[in-house]
This record gives C-alpha cells, structure tokens and sequence, in this order.
C-alpha cells in the first residue's frame, strides 16, 4: 500500500486522532462523520462553495514571486497571497465551507471559539451573510487584548460570549463553546477555527483548507511549468493554513514541508508555543495529538506574542508529520518573527500578521538553494498587529 | 465479586455522591469519604481533577481548579488513598478525564487503583469503542468497572450496545448538558427516564446531573436504581466546609 498521510477510516493520523469526546457529543459528531464527505463533494454542494470563495472571498488568491525577498535570501521564494481574502486571512475558506455543511445539516444556530479574533470574525462574517445566529466564545482575557476584533463580530451581529474559566484565553474558549453544544445538540453547529477537535473535524476543515495547494498547484504550472515546488512553509497555531498548504502536496515527497511553531520567548524559556518540541501524546479536545501538559496531565498554557499561536496542541495531522518526520518542525521566537515580519513591509510593502511573521523567520534561520522553489503560506494581513508592531518596535 | 455489583444487588435505591479530590483543601479527600459513609451513603465519585474538564458545568469546573491550585495529582491521590479499605466498605469509583490518565500511563493508573481498593472508573471522554478495543482487557485484568453514559439523544442501538459491554450500572445522564444543580425534572426527563426503564437492560441504571434535592432523587429513581448527586453536594462543601455532610446528605434522603 502507498503510504499516506491523510486521515484513514477510522479518523486517525498514525496514532493521533480520533474522537474522544463524551457522549454527549456523539450523536452531533457522529451525524458529520457519517455525512460530511458526501456533502462536500455534492456537486451543488462545490458549485456554491466555489462561487462563494471566488466572488465573496476573493480567490483565486495571487500567488506572487517576491523579488526583492528572493534576491536577499538567494533563492526563488513565491508568498501565497491568504491575506488578501475578504477578513483578512485564510480562516475565511474553512468558514464558508462549513457554513453550507450547516445548512445542509439543518442546523439554525452557529457556535466558535475564537483566541485573537481572526476566527470569530471569519466566522461572524459568514453567519451574517447567511442570516444565521451566531455565538463566539472568546477567553475573558482576550477579550481584552483584542478589542478590534470584538468589535467587529458585534457590527457582524454575533454574540460574543466572554469565556471565564480556566485560564480565559483560547482554549478554554473551546471548552466554552464544546460546552454549549453539549447543552445544545439538536440545533447547533459548531464551526471549529482550525484543523483540531475530533474527527472530522481535522479533515474536512483540512479539505477546506485545500483549495491554498489546489491553487498553488496550477499557479506553478503557470509560473515555473510545474505545479510542486521543493519546500512549502506555513506557520502552524492549530495547524489550518499549514493543512491548506500542504494538502495537495502530503503524499509528494518531491515537497518538503515546513511546519513553523511559535518558540515565544525562546523555547525552554517557559513562555513558548512550540507544541511538537514540547508536547506530549495526549488529548486535547475531543483529539490525541501533541499537547502541552504538566507531568501529570493537565494542559498547559502557551505564550507567544501572536495570538493565533498559542494554541497549547497542534492538529494530529500536524502531530503525524512531526512524529513521522514528513515535516520539518522550525520554532521562531517572538523577535525573529517581529524583525521577519518588518522586513517583508519594507522589502515587499506587505504588512504580514504576526502569525505568518514566524513563517517568514525561517529564511534567517535555513538556507535554500538558489534554483529551489519555495512558497510560503502568507496566512494573513497585519491590519489587526498593527497595535502590537506599535509597540514592540517604538513605531 | 465487585463492590459495585454487591452494593447494585441491595434492595433499595442508592445514592452516590460525588466530590472533588483535595477539595475544599487538599487534605479533606479522606474525611469526606468517611464522613459520606458515615451519612448513610452508598456509594462515591471521586473527582480527579483535570485542568480542562469539557464536560462539567461552573460548579465542578471552579472545584477542579481550586483543587488543582491546592496541589491535588494522580499521584498524591493515590496516596491520600493508600488506606481506605481499612474505614471505608462501600463503593469507590474515580470519575476522571482520559489525559491525566494516559500520562500516568493506562495500565499503571488501573494497577494503583486495584491497589487501594477502587471498583470503577468513570472516564466521560473515553470513547466506547476505545474502551472495547484497547483497555477492556486491562480494565478487567485489576477487577475494575468501567461505567458508561448514556444521554437523551443515545439511540436505542447504542444504548443496547453500551448496555452489551457494562457490567455494573449505565450512567444515566438526566438532560442535554453539562454537569450542574437544577430544582426539578420536567416532562421530558419523565418521558426519558420511563423510556429507558422500560428497554429491560441487562444493567441498571443510575441518573446523574441535575440532581440537588430530596425532590430530584425521588424523581430519579422512581425507575432508575439510583441517583448521583455531584455539583449539589460541591456547592454544600463550599458553603459549609466539610462539618455538615450528614445534613446535607439526610436532607437529599429525606430523613
Ligand atoms: C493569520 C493567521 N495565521 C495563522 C493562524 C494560525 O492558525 P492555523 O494554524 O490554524 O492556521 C491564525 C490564527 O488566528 C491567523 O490569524
């Protein structure tokens, strides 16, 4: 058999994956297991799907030779242009995407959890364009620190429930929301933000994702007369824009994949994100994958300067790359990732979000050879850091 | 043979009480197993608390964390425990999340609680068919019973297959939701509750979530064997300490 490493049959990557949750979700998460890939791939089902993300989000998204970038670092680097869609970011393709899949279930009542916002927007967004109600649950703590973002789901006409558990950031945020489709299993959809929760969730936001290599894959033909090129790079939080990225190229060894974590304040500082290099095999939400915990088993909380990072697990896609070497793991620090992310405006006039800024550092920290092709996943635009750049560099 | 099973042969309608370990203060996990007993109890819940517990209400939630923040692990659990079985006879079940668990290592964990004398383990985010196909055969080899839920929306096929691999009692969880205290049952839970008496499974059932009072239990074990009272109990102890079990407790029996 043609080793794979897509999600097999029974929702797992490797030994990462599955469905660990109560009972109390079995009947919703089963009732899309069963269902999802029929859906998806119902022709009106795509017909719709695409329409929608050509003519509302925007897409195709360019894929861009970066010259100036590409002459500094002395290889051919193209940034694939995510933060030109409608929000902002990837995280619209998979909003969009599930936001059918919820209307074909009949559900009539949306639920997220969002960290710095990016999600709960993307997903605020689609509910208002489908007249659907919507719920976000954001950390009490984040709340706080991303007010922009609050304020836009509430001029979208979400609801934005404060999550006040734990430690009031994004993965209690989750729990809140797990919680409240516990409470409501009938009417309710819940729209994951990333490639994380359990099966199938990590896939079919997987394949939502796809469409970032689907494009990739006929812009190259187009550029270079092949549709791989030789490394692929995204930043990993959950693990959705990297998926995206990777999707069409996962069983391409011809492709090597760049996972790129959140090191924080360096990684053995006590304040990092870096999930693979300091996670342990356990669950998180409903998934086994790598998450980061005490010695006895309680979940951690991350640090990194990007709020789209500190996820403290990473998508057991993610977990199966790391484990069996597919990828590459990098970790970036929050300072290579500001100066990254302030070369790219003044190098490209390209203001990337903080998250995609950890993908832009590896170019300081890994060569590439000169004729290698390279794409980098640019999640995001850096409209909503602009605060946090403000301030870390005096501006 | 188990506990459990000796204590679900008694004629009359248990009640189990569940509570956080190393809570109010890290050192009260043994006087309040104790003094349950004492109450009249028939059987406990120890709560191992876990840092994300996605299947609890506020009440449990904040007991958990405070548990955690008074020191409270798996290991110092065990230890706590080391000497139940010589006050302590009915049964003691863990209720817990699978990670803290799985770090401990499955095997490992299940080994420490046959050694200090547990009978079961209530895990609401281990999946049944995990359970079936992976730790079935450990769970079995240290004497424990594995006790799973069922809630209003499990259809029936489930329920008989669930019912086909217990061996003890079905957790009958009363209404879509998280753990917590409600004032009365309505219709729906009556409906629910006669609908499952009347399927003749092999094991009995006990409700749990939403029990508070001596009303809910009544209402509870009208056709199920008995009842589990967690987030009522934990609202007691914070309110109270840990001086007045046994009010707490006759007044739920209605003695
Ligand atoms: C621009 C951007 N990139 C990346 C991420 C990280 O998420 P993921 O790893 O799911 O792509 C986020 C999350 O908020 C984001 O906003």
């Amino acid at each position: 058999m043609k080793k794979t490493y897509h999600v097999n049959e029974k929702g797992y990557y490797g030994t990462f994956g599955g469905a660990y949750i109560p009972e109390m979700l079995y009947p919703n998460v089963e009732e899309l297991r069963q269902k999802y890939l029929e859906i998806m791939y119902e022709d009106s089902f795509q017909k719709e799907f695409k329409q929608l993300l050509k003519d509302y989000v925007g897409r195709p998204s360019p894929l861009f030779f970066a010259e100036r970038l590409s002459a500094k670092y002395n290889t051919k680097i193209y940034l694939k242009r995510e933060d030109l869609n409608h929000t902002g970011a990837h995280k619209v393709n998979n909003t969009i995407g599930q936001i059918l899949m919820a209307k074909r279930l009949g559900k009539t009542r949306i639920i997220a959890e969002t960290g710095a916002g990016q999600h709960g927007v993307a997903t605020a967004t689609v509910c208002a364009l489908m007249g659907m109600e919507c719920i976000v649950y954001m950390g009490e703590i984040d709340i706080a620190r991303q007010a922009p973002n609050v304020a836009r789901m509430k001029m979208l006409g979400a609801e934005v429930r404060a999550a006040m558990s734990g430690s009031r950031t994004l993965k209690d945020a989750t729990n809140e929301a797990i919680r409240d489709w516990i409470s409501n299993p009938v009417n309710t959809h819940y729209i994951i933000g990333s490639v994380v929760g359990p099966h199938p969730y990590p896939d079919m936001v997987a394949r939502f994702q796809a469409v970032i290599s689907e494009e990739m894959e006929w812009q190259l033909q187009e550029k270079e007369g092949r549709s791989y090129p030789d490394h692929v790079i995204a930043c990993v939080g959950g693990g959705s824009n990297a998926a995206g990225a990777f999707y069409q190229y996962l069983d391409d060894e011809r492709v090597n994949l760049i996972a790129v974590e959140a090191a924080g304040k360096g990684i053995h500082s006590g304040e990092s994100a870096a999930t693979s290099v300091l996670g342990e095999d356990g669950i998180i939400h409903g998934s086994r994958t790598l998450l980061m915990q005490t010695k006895d088993g309680q979940i951690t909380e991350p640090y990194s300067i990007s709020a789209g990072l500190d996820y403290p697990g990473v998508g057991p896609m993610h977990a199966h790359l790391y484990a069996s070497k597919r990828a590459e793991f990098i970790s970036i620090t929050d300072d290579e990732a500001m100066t990254a992310g302030l070369e790219l405006s003044q190098l490209e006039g390209i203001i990337p979000a903080i998250e995609t800024s950890h993908a832009l550092a590896v170019f300081d920290t890994r060569k590439f050879k000169e004729d290698e092709i390279v794409v980098l996943n640019l999640s995001g635009r850096g409209d909503k850091d602009l605060n946090t750049y403000i301030d870390y560099f005096k501006l | 043979m188990n506990r459990i099973n000796q204590k679900l042969q008694e004629d009359k309608k248990l009640l189990s009480i569940y509570f956080t370990a190393g809570y109010p203060s890290l050192n009260d996990t043994v006087g309040v197993i104790e003094d349950l007993e004492k109450s009249g109890v028939d059987m406990i819940e120890i709560g191992l608390p876990f840092s994300d517990p996605l299947a609890d209400g506020p009440t449990i939630q904040a007991s958990s964390t405070q548990a955690l923040e008074n020191g409270m692990t798996s290991e110092l659990l065990f230890s706590q425990l080391t000497n139940i079985r010589e006050t302590v006879s009915i049964p003691l079940i863990i209720m817990g999340y699978l990670n803290p668990m799985m770090q401990y290592g499955i095997e490992a964990f299940c080994a420490k609680c046959q050694e200090v004398g547990i009978d079961g383990l209530i895990i609401p985010d281990m999946p049944v068919n995990v359970y079936h196909e992976q730790y079935q055969a450990i769970f079995e080899k240290y004497g424990l019973i594995n006790v799973f839920l069922i809630t209003p929306q499990t259809s029936e096929e489930r329920i008989r297959f669930i019912d086909s691999i217990s061996d003890g009692f079905i957790y009958m969880v009363s209404s879509a939701g998280t753990t917590g205290a409600k004032n009365s049952f309505g219709n729906t839970q009556e409906t629910y509750f006669d609908r499952i008496g009347n399927m003749n499974l092999k094991n009995p059932q006990i409700v749990g979530f939403g029990i508070s009072n001596h009303e809910t239990f009544t209402q509870a074990t009208n056709k199920a064997k008995g009842a589990i009272i967690g987030s009522a109990f934990i609202k007691h102890l914070t309110k109270n300490g840990t001086k007045t079990i046994d009010t707490f407790v006759n007044g739920v029996l209605g003695n």
